[in-house]
């Protein structure tokens, strides 16, 4: 009987979505530990997200206000303390749960075990299954320490669906910092309107080959935003100053696994393809049909992009709007 | 000020696509592949390096070290920051894989009580177990302010505080520190005015990426020091994340399909691949 605790991540003073991924893994071990799982919304707005939790069949919600914008440094305590009562400690693995989570880890004296992308229960012991090497190896791991963190990979764990019926919620006592040395001073949110890049649910990502920040702009984007998508770009292009670096996709920028990946111009550096191979359909659009792409593409239009990209905005968009 | 740099020997990520598993599953091998600096150390030392000098002057401003975990060997790898301008290091010998994200915290933990840095700057994670974790952990058990996925360091309060730019999914997040603290670097802090330090004038344009190692460098690095401890000289303790088994992910499931025109790709993606 394993109980679960999840940290609720909040966004905009309520609960961000991603929350419902470390919502799964918790069911799932709940279910199959004979345990349950609470939820815990900490932060601002913490009551508000509590709210938004409780229609998910925990046990019940509990409930930290702190104020002020998110520091580990203030959050990691209260975690820590309430999640003394529980086997395991998840959130779903966003720039939040990694940074909160082992700091949490570290002062329950447990280990962790980072993104994990399935667990196996096999009676009370928990196997977890997590991409090593920018996905190229999966490691099977266990956690012998009395409680076991984890963070919880949102491409690999379905959003948990709606069980009606309302937890209760309770609220908990907030304890003191780690460390009093740290302000929050603000949060700047990206100005892109798009999905943000390793949450998008369709990747349009653009190489070299479009030869000019303008090109992304005027022939790439168009088709970004016929797909709904997000976009990325190649280490090449980011390289050659085309977009800006946080836009590169690859084993040392932002691993991403839509259910489209879309590679215009990308030829496939091993180190592209460690960073969307895991994506369900992959779609490369490229002028030489032997590029290492083709190894992981599901579909290949040998094609001039500047000639293919704009057609495809328009069939893309005559798709949508015929749903 | 005082910098530390922990660093850890990664296989070639440009080649992480030719890591084999042992048939049993029980280990990961990486035969005939280089071994390389994780590249978010290397970025962690270019920015250790930038924090610590005049970049105008070339005058150093404080002792930058570096330490690692790992075998023997690793000694070679911690060459290069030390070529690049880093002072000393330090090598932890360990087995890697006896080792987990806790037990490198508690040894730099304790590599902290000794040399008492006024910052540890790190990657935010190495690129073969991908964990992302010891910094955080490391910053909790030494009760120290951390600022993870840093894209930008501010130096305030004549050096004792930094005004960190925080990589996060939602935009960029700033917090302030005040030392002694923990840094975790991302991608674009090595951008061309990612890092001001106060006193390098705040015009300077870095270039992009770590800086090479000058010949002159090499030849320098092959006299620095490196000091040898064992695991049980700084109380790493044991692991408790114990991997079982190891896999590679399933080959992906079919060919690949060349299509003729954009109307026959955008109705495969509909009907057959369901994506749209």
């Amino acid at each position: 009987m394993t109980d679960v605790l999840v940290v609720a991540e909040l966004l905009d003073g309520g609960l961000r979505k991603n929350t419902l991924s470390a919502v799964t893994f918790a069911k799932q071990v709940a279910a199959g530990t004979g345990g349950a799982f609470d939820i815990l919304a900490i932060g601002v707005g913490a009551q508000a997200a509590a709210d938004q939790a409780a229609g998910y069949g925990a046990r019940k919600v509990l409930v930290a206000e702190i104020d002020g914008g998110y520091l580990a440094e203030t959050y990691a305590p209260t975690v820590a303390e309430l999640g003394k009562s529980y086997g395991v400690v998840a959130a779903t693995a966003s720039t939040f749960g990694k940074d909160l989570m082992p700091r949490v880890a570290a002062r329950l004296d447990a280990g962790v075990a980072s993104d994990i992308a399935e667990v196996l229960i096999d009676g009370s012991t928990l196997t977890y299954k997590r991409p090593m090497y920018a996905g190229n190896v999966f490691g099977w791991c266990t956690i012998s320490s009395a409680q076991q963190v984890v963070s919880v990979r949102q491409t690999e764990f379905e959003a948990a669906a709606e069980s009606g019926g309302a937890s209760p919620t309770e609220t908990v006592t907030v304890a003191s910092p780690s460390s009093d040395r740290i302000a929050f001073i603000s949060l700047e949110a990206a100005k892109n309107e798009r999905p943000e890049l390793t949450e998008a649910a369709i990747v349009v990502s653009g190489g070299r080959a479009l030869k000019s920040s303008d090109n992304f702009h005027s022939v790439l984007e168009p088709l970004v935003d016929a797909f709904g998508a997000a976009m990325g770009a190649s280490r090449a292009a980011c390289d050659a100053g085309y977009v800006p670096n946080d836009l590169q996709v690859g084993q040392t920028g932002k691993v991403v696994a839509p259910k489209l990946y879309v590679a215009v111009g990308i030829s496939g550096a091993i180190q592209h393809l460690a960073g969307m191979k895991g994506s369900k359909t992959i779609v490369a659009i490229n002028t030489d049909k032997e590029a290492p792409i083709a190894q992981v593409a599901d579909y290949f239009l040998v094609a001039d992009l500047f000639k293919a990209v704009p057609e495809m905005t328009a069939e893309v968009k005559r798709v949508r709007a015929a749903g | 000020m005082k910098i530390l740099v922990p660093v850890k020997r990664v296989t070639d990520p440009d080649n992480a696509n030719k890591m084999k598993v042992s048939p049993d599953g029980a280990r990961v091998t990486s035969d005939g592949l280089e071994w390389k600096l994780n590249p978010f150390d290397e970025y962690a030392v270019e920015t250790a390096l930038r924090l610590n000098e005049n970049a105008a002057s070339g005058d150093r401003l404080g002792e930058v070290i570096v330490v690692s975990l790992g075998p023997d060997e690793v000694q070679t790898t911690l060459r290069q920051p030390l070529a690049m301008g880093v002072d000393r290091g330090i090598l932890v010998k360990s087995d890697d894989a006896a080792i987990d994200s806790g037990v490198v915290a508690r040894a730099l933990k304790s590599i902290v009580e000794s040399e008492k840095p006024d910052l540890v700057l790190m990657g935010k994670q190495a690129v073969d177990g991908d964990s992302n974790s010891a910094g955080q952990m490391l910053a909790e058990l030494l009760g120290w302010p951390m600022a993870t996925f840093a894209m930008s360091i501010h130096a305030e309060d004549g050096g004792k505080a930094l005004r960190v730019g925080r990589e996060v999914d939602t935009g960029v997040l700033t917090v302030k520190v005040t030392l002694p603290a923990i840094v975790t670097v991302d991608l674009r802090i090595v951008s061309p005015s990612a890092v001001k330090n106060g006193v390098t004038p705040d015009a300077h344009v870095y270039n992009e990426g770590a800086r090479y190692a000058s010949l002159k460098g090499i030849m320098a690095a092959k006299k620095k020091a490196i000091d040898l401890k064992s695991l049980a000289d700084v109380g790493g303790g044991a692991a408790v994340v114990k991997y079982a088994k190891f896999e590679l992910p399933a080959a992906r499931s079919g060919q690949v399909t060349y299509v003729a025109d954009v109307a026959e790709l955008v109705n495969k993606l509909k009907t057959e691949a369901k994506v749209l």
